[in-house]
């Protein structure tokens, strides 16, 4: 009998708190409300999307977003002032914060794909990049087929190297794949001539090159093992009110334009510490993208 | 915890193509055995050799026998791998240097290699305690009854010192398959780094590290039973670590 009364409080808690929840907020905004701050997730070295600048303070494409997103949340929330809070992740870390509530929304530069949306949600879509890769001129490669037998890296855990596996099986190359534990030491496997190549997003293998020793001496292939896929800001699941919210701002910033003068400061201009510049004008599907904002998972959908 | 469990995740298919995700932690630990035992036999022969260098009348095998251990020892081994790694075939001869780059299985190798080295150290410093540990009589009993150094060593220190040191090399060997999670640093995807590939592939960053997690304990359960088993067939009535 004691049992069948805790399930009755508990029913009638659940209905007292859903009445309330029509007009209260919920999830991520109440909490933000509650403490008056908000958490970034940040990576220390996503060039151009998310890293420490010479005063170790985070910078980037996805950093200026993330800060419009929260000028955004403040004014939903009418707040004079909010707090911004800034968390450090890594791809190990990223999910176990979000989870636990430390960081609400993290900027840099996360796939969004389908497997993961069952996990977290994303935003509308901040950068496309397709999967290709990085050899010395010296090597004379040209196209996909002439990896055929040699070594070739990838990162381990990212949708490139299983890209880069299926082509492998798919066209015959017979190429040894090597994976590595990061970017840079992947890029310093090439450096190394250890692997004629290294498979990987585009854009981070344009800055990996704009930092290296001697950029000239690296060229980015055309061939690529892969469609356009979205990069986009993670936030949590099944959080409707902060998400709409967020898309809310991104999708003002991407059409109003502003998002492409965000994209031109960081890809088309000398970017902090060091002065490079990638030299990556935008492409027309992120100008297709950025008219029409989506958080689609799907490569098909951004052409 | 706004965390999205999914246990089913272990028997959908790897986006690898390789099967599902427990055939990708399963065949990291297979690669975590393979480099944890190749490392072992390495660190007890090597282990052995300077251990006992250590013990001789000979300056100069005590003093090579104390360079190696402290050039092992006091190196972290996340530092040693990638020195091996990355910097060794920089500093070699070019033509050998390539050749060393461009070796198949690389990064296990080196692996195996320099967990075994590192181990083979503390391997050392436990032989050469165990044979510290027994009377000066033993020596001087085996130089009267004729035997020689080598023979010694082989039919009276020994022997002993290994039953002795038999508890702390059980632990050592724990060590050594634990350290094989340090080698996703240099490629290796043994089991910690398959751990890792599926939290980046699933985001079900629990799943995966649960899983490798019971995996270690698991292996780990075996070596400590295996080794207890070990001890009593070799145990000898009358000796210290006798009934």
């Amino acid at each position: 009998m004691k049992h069948f009364r805790h399930i009755g409080l508990a029913l009638a808690a659940t209905f007292v708190v859903s009445q309330a929840g029509a007009e209260e907020l919920t999830g991520t905004l109440k909490n933000i409300k509650d403490t008056g701050a908000i958490t970034l997730g940040f990576r220390d070295s996503s060039i151009p999307f998310s890293y420490l600048d010479d005063n170790q303070k985070p910078v980037g494409f996805a950093m200026d977003i993330c800060y419009k997103i929260v000028d955004a949340v403040k004014k939903e929330l009418k707040l004079d002032k909010l707090e911004v809070k800034l968390n450090p992740v890594t791809s190990a870390t990223r999910i176990p914060l979000m989870a636990n509530g430390t960081i609400d929304l993290e900027c840099g530069s996360t796939t969004n794909n389908a497997e993961r949306q069952k996990q977290v949600w994303f935003t509308n879509t901040h950068f496309l990049t397709a999967s290709r890769y990085v050899f010395k001129k010296s090597s004379g490669l040209k196209s996909i087929d002439d990896l055929k037998g040699k070594t070739v890296v990838s990162t381990a855990g990212t949708t490139n190297i299983k890209q880069l596996t299926e082509a492998n099986v798919a066209k015959k190359l017979g190429a040894n794949i090597i994976p590595a534990k990061d970017h840079a030491e992947a890029f310093l496997m090439v450096e190394t001539d250890r692997a004629v190549a290294f498979v990987m997003d585009d854009i981070l293998l344009a800055s990996l090159v704009a930092g290296s020793k001697s950029p000239n001496d690296y060229v980015i292939s055309k061939d690529a093992f892969s469609k356009p896929e979205p990069y986009g800001i993670m936030l949590r699941k099944d959080d409707a009110a902060f998400k709409k919210v967020v898309d809310a701002a991104t999708a003002a910033l991407y059409t109003s334009g502003e998002g492409q003068k965000i994209y031109d400061k960081w890809f088309m201009q000398k970017i902090p510490p060091k002065g490079l510049n990638l030299n990556t004008p935008i492409s027309e599907e992120l100008k297709h993208e950025f008219a029409k904002p989506s958080d689609s998972p799907n490569p098909d959908d951004y052409k | 915890m706004n965390y999205n469990w999914n246990w089913g995740i272990f028997f959908q298919p790897n986006p690898m193509g390789t099967g599902s995700y427990l055939d990708m932690l399963l065949s990291g630990l297979a690669l975590t055995l393979e480099t944890a035992v190749l490392a072992w036999i390495i660190a007890l022969i090597a282990g052995s050799i300077v251990g006992v260098m250590r013990t001789l009348p000979s300056k100069g095998a005590s003093w090579f026998g104390f360079c190696w251990v402290e050039f092992f020892r006091n190196m972290p081994l996340l530092v040693q791998l990638f020195l091996w790694f990355f910097v060794l075939p920089e500093i070699l001869p070019r033509a050998a240097g390539l050749w060393l780059k461009q070796l198949p299985n690389a990064p296990f190798w080196t692996a195996a290699i320099g967990i075994g080295f590192f181990m083979s150290a503390r391997v050392a410093v436990q032989l050469q305690a165990g044979i510290s540990s027994l009377p000066r009589g033993q020596k001087m009993a085996a130089t009267a009854l004729g035997l020689t150094t080598v023979q010694g060593y082989r039919y009276v220190l020994l022997p002993m010192a290994f039953r002795i040191i038999l508890p702390p090399l059980t632990s050592e060997f724990l060590n050594t398959i634990k350290n094989t999670a340090v080698a996703i640093t240099i490629g290796l995807l043994e089991l910690t780094g398959q751990a890792r590939s599926m939290q980046e592939f699933s985001f079900q960053v629990f799943e995966a590290f649960t899983a490798a997690t019971i995996l270690y304990l698991l292996v780990n359960a075996v070596v400590v039973t295996a080794m207890r088993f070990l001890e009593r067939w070799v145990a000898i009535p009358g000796y210290i670590t006798g009934k």
